[in-house]
């Protein structure tokens, strides 16, 4: 083998913070005394709860409202989907696209990829190995884009407020939604992604 | 597996190891609280799922599904998820969520309506719909039953069920201007509303809902009286013009008063759903109740030019009723067109002596009353067409007892009753008129003409005379006076002789006049000189001494 010796096999582990090397029968990062790990703790658990919470999340975040309209006494609620096929309607569909993809295709999305991730990992699968830790990049990257609509909401809200003419009040659905954008961000923070190159080390 | 470094069940572990006291790492707490967020949002929504009810109306103009919603005193209380065609394309049907507090408005009874703008006689209504949008009304009902399909009302119901008073039926013949909202007034202050109307079961009248608010309606008692206020009440009477109303708005959409007649013994509060009559006026409605109507005919041999339907029927001054039909016939046996008039009276209105003549009889049927006409026009009733008003020539029917009256045959079992008619006041006058009129036609008025011509043209000739030959004369008679007139005033002028000699005349008649008192006082001093003539003593000059003042007898007694 032309590659340089994994890590494990010379005994040795990176600190999380400094990324200073330490032995292996060390806890403590003899530089900044940081816990080290060989892998991130306990990854796959922790990312799999978050995962699972944010996807619990999920439902109340698309079926409660997100935000209210008083229009001249006119109160109407809307959904993320409602608010979606409103702006469609409308003839905005550029917007109508943007917000879909922001809050529903995203998060979908983030799902949908960790969940590859986590049921490879476990399953040590040797499979596109390096499109996958491409994936984890892109959730990474694209995680908090998702909190658009949670401020677009924030901003609205804040500067449409004429009293009884019209105003808009943030509802319980964008608690959730953010809630959801930061569960799967975290989600995707304790994965670790050299989980999914330690399958190729076992199996060799 | 990334923790198979760490297992606490290694002996070989060193102390410097942090364990943990679970396997289930802390993580695990996310998810499982957010499932009991989740699954309480759950319970939640469904225990605040209220039932779902479907509301038809004519139109859904103004509703839209998701945005309208259902109202009860302005507070919301569902909103409307669905807008369909009905099956036969007669109505649509909202679906509408009520929220699970709102169970009431599920019953029976309860009423839906759209509220939209409306302008009405009693005013705007609606207005803040105008920017937004419809909504339904909604008004809960107290029946018990509940019902998950309501047909909406097409206008907002004028009552509400929570409002508390009475509803009362009254009767009238037509609705006039009235309408569902129309005011009611007791002594011009609003004290409820027309809720509703409908035309009678037997279509010959109107029934009309009514309802006063509490605490009003404990002013509505058994003998209340209603009448239609619609309108404007214009009297000319012998006060002047009187114009009566009671408000604006009655004037423009109706409205309906009632009082209780001044003098009502006993009276209770009335019942709900109580029936009442609805008099056109406030006249009718305080007016004693007339009662059943009687129907009589009356065949007239006279034109009844001014004879209208409604002119009153009178019996000895009092109004008994009114005409009904004024009708042209034809008797074949006298080839004239007699007049036949329909009238119907209220016996009741005579008062006291329809009591009286009930008494007499004992008992208030139509036989009954045959008879008791039957001797009414054997002792002379007839009836008249009088001129009520001379300068319109308008009539009304006089039922009176004529003295003389012709014995005329009555007709007990005639239905309606045939009341015999003598021609009217006016006819008679006309008739004398025309003898008058004759008697002057017969005068042989061109003799008199003639006559009178002749004497004019002698009168004529005469007065020439005495312009062409008396007059000249006169005026030289008159020249001649005048002449005799200058004379005299001439003769009487200041210088002229005639007076110089009256003058004369008169200072002579003096001085005899004194001669002669001289005389008589020596006369009568010295009687003797009758006899013996003047003597010395005696002499007058002896009397001088004694009257010095004299100076006009010196020069007499001198010679």
């Amino acid at each position: 083998m032309s590659q340089p010796a994994y890590a494990r096999e010379l005994n040795l582990m990176p600190c999380h913070t400094c990324a200073q090397i330490c032995r292996r029968d060390e806890h403590r990062c003899p530089r900044c005394n940081g816990t080290v790990h060989a892998r991130k703790h306990n990854s796959i658990a922790r990312t799999w709860a978050l995962l699972l919470a944010a996807l619990i999340l999920y439902i109340p975040a698309n079926l409660l409202p997100v935000m209210r309209t008083n229009m001249l006494g006119n109160a109407s609620d809307n959904t993320i989907m409602s608010g979606v096929i409103e702006f469609w309607k409308s003839g905005s569909w550029d917007i109508a696209a943007l917000i879909f993809f922001a809050s529903i295709v995203v998060p979908c999305m983030k799902f949908l990829i960790l969940g590859l991730l986590l049921v490879t990992c476990q399953r040590k699968s040797r499979w596109a190995m390096r499109e996958r830790s491409r994936l984890y990049r892109m959730v990474e990257l694209v995680g908090y884009w998702s909190m658009l609509d949670v401020l677009v909401v924030a901003l609205v809200a804040a500067l449409v407020q004429f009293r009884s003419l019209s105003s808009i009040d943030p509802m319980l659905g964008i608690v959730f939604f953010g809630l959801v954008v930061v569960l799967t961000m975290l989600a995707a923070m304790s994965f670790d992604p050299r989980l999914i190159w330690d399958a190729e080390v076992e199996d060799v | 597996m990334s923790d198979r470094h760490v297992s606490t069940d290694s002996p070989a572990a060193k102390p410097s190891i942090k364990t943990r006291r679970f396997n289930v790492p802390l993580v695990w707490i996310v998810p499982i609280v957010a499932a009991l967020v989740g699954a309480s949002m759950l319970i939640n929504n469904a225990l605040s799922a209220g039932p779902q009810i479907s509301i038809s109306f004519q139109t859904a103009e103004g509703l839209e599904a998701n945005k309208t919603q259902v109202k009860y005193k302005n507070v919301v209380i569902g909103k409307v998820t669905a807008i369909a065609l009905s099956s036969d394309r007669s109505h649509v049907v909202a679906k509408v969520d009520l929220d699970a507090s709102e169970r009431a408005f599920t019953d029976e009874n309860s009423m839906f309506w759209v509220v939209r703008p409306r302008i009405g006689a009693n005013g705007i209504s609606g207005v803040d719909t105008l920017l937004s949008g419809a909504f339904i009304g909604a008004d809960a009902g107290s029946s018990g039953k509940t019902s998950k399909n309501f047909v909406g009302q097409e206008t907002p119901p004028p009552i509400t069920y929570g409002e508390q008073g009475k509803r009362f039926t009254l009767h009238t013949t037509d609705l006039g201007s009235l309408d569902i909202g129309s005011p009611i007034y007791y002594r011009r202050i609003q004290v409820g509303q027309v809720v509703s109307y409908q035309l009678s079961e037997d279509g010959k009248g109107v029934d009309v809902e009514i309802f006063v608010r509490s605490p009003n309606d404990r002013f509505v008692s058994t003998d209340t009286r209603f009448w239609n206020a619609s309108g404007i009440d214009l009297t000319v009477g012998a006060n002047g013009l009187k114009v009566n109303t009671q408000s604006l708005s009655t004037i423009l959409s109706g409205g309906i008063a009632f009082v209780e007649p001044k003098y009502s013994p006993n009276t209770q509060p009335a019942t709900e759903h109580a029936r009442f009559e609805l008099f056109g006026d406030q006249e009718a409605a305080l007016a004693q109740p007339d009662g059943e109507p009687r129907y009589i005919r009356m065949n007239f041999n006279q034109s009844l030019r001014g004879l209208e339907v409604n002119a009153p029927v009178e019996f000895m001054g009092v109004n008994i009723g009114h005409v009904v039909s004024v009708d042209l016939d034809y008797d074949t046996k006298t080839m004239t067109f007699p007049s036949t008039v329909g009238a119907v009276i209220y016996p009741n209105r005579l008062g006291h002596a329809n009591e009286t003549l009930l008494k007499d009889q004992g008992s208030e049927d139509e036989k009954s009353m045959a008879r008791l006409m039957a001797t009414f026009v054997e002792h002379g009733l007839r009836a008249q067409a009088r001129s009520a008003n001379l300068l319109t020539g308008q009539l009304y029917i006089s039922l009176s007892f004529i003295p003389k009256a012709t014995p005329t045959p009555f007709d007990l079992a005639a239905r309606p009753l045939v009341i015999p008619t003598v021609p009217g006041s006016l006819d008679k006058v006309q008739g004398q008129l025309e003898g008058l009129v004759d008697k002057i036609s017969k005068l042989p008025l061109e003799d008199i003409a003639k006559n009178l011509n002749g004497s004019l043209s002698e009168m004529q000739k005469t007065l020439k005379q005495v312009n062409g030959e008396v007059l000249p004369q006169m005026n030289g008679a008159l020249a001649q006076t005048q002449k005799t007139l200058d004379t005299v005033n001439s003769s009487f002028a200041e210088d002229s002789p005639a007076r110089q000699q009256i003058s004369n005349a008169m200072d002579e008649v003096q001085r005899t006049a004194r001669s002669v008192r001289v005389l008589s006082d020596f006369l009568s001093r010295n009687p003797e000189a009758l006899i013996r003539g003047r003597t010395a003593q005696g002499k007058p000059d002896s009397y001088k001494a004694s009257i010095h003042s004299s100076r006009d007898i010196e020069p007499e007694i001198q010679p």
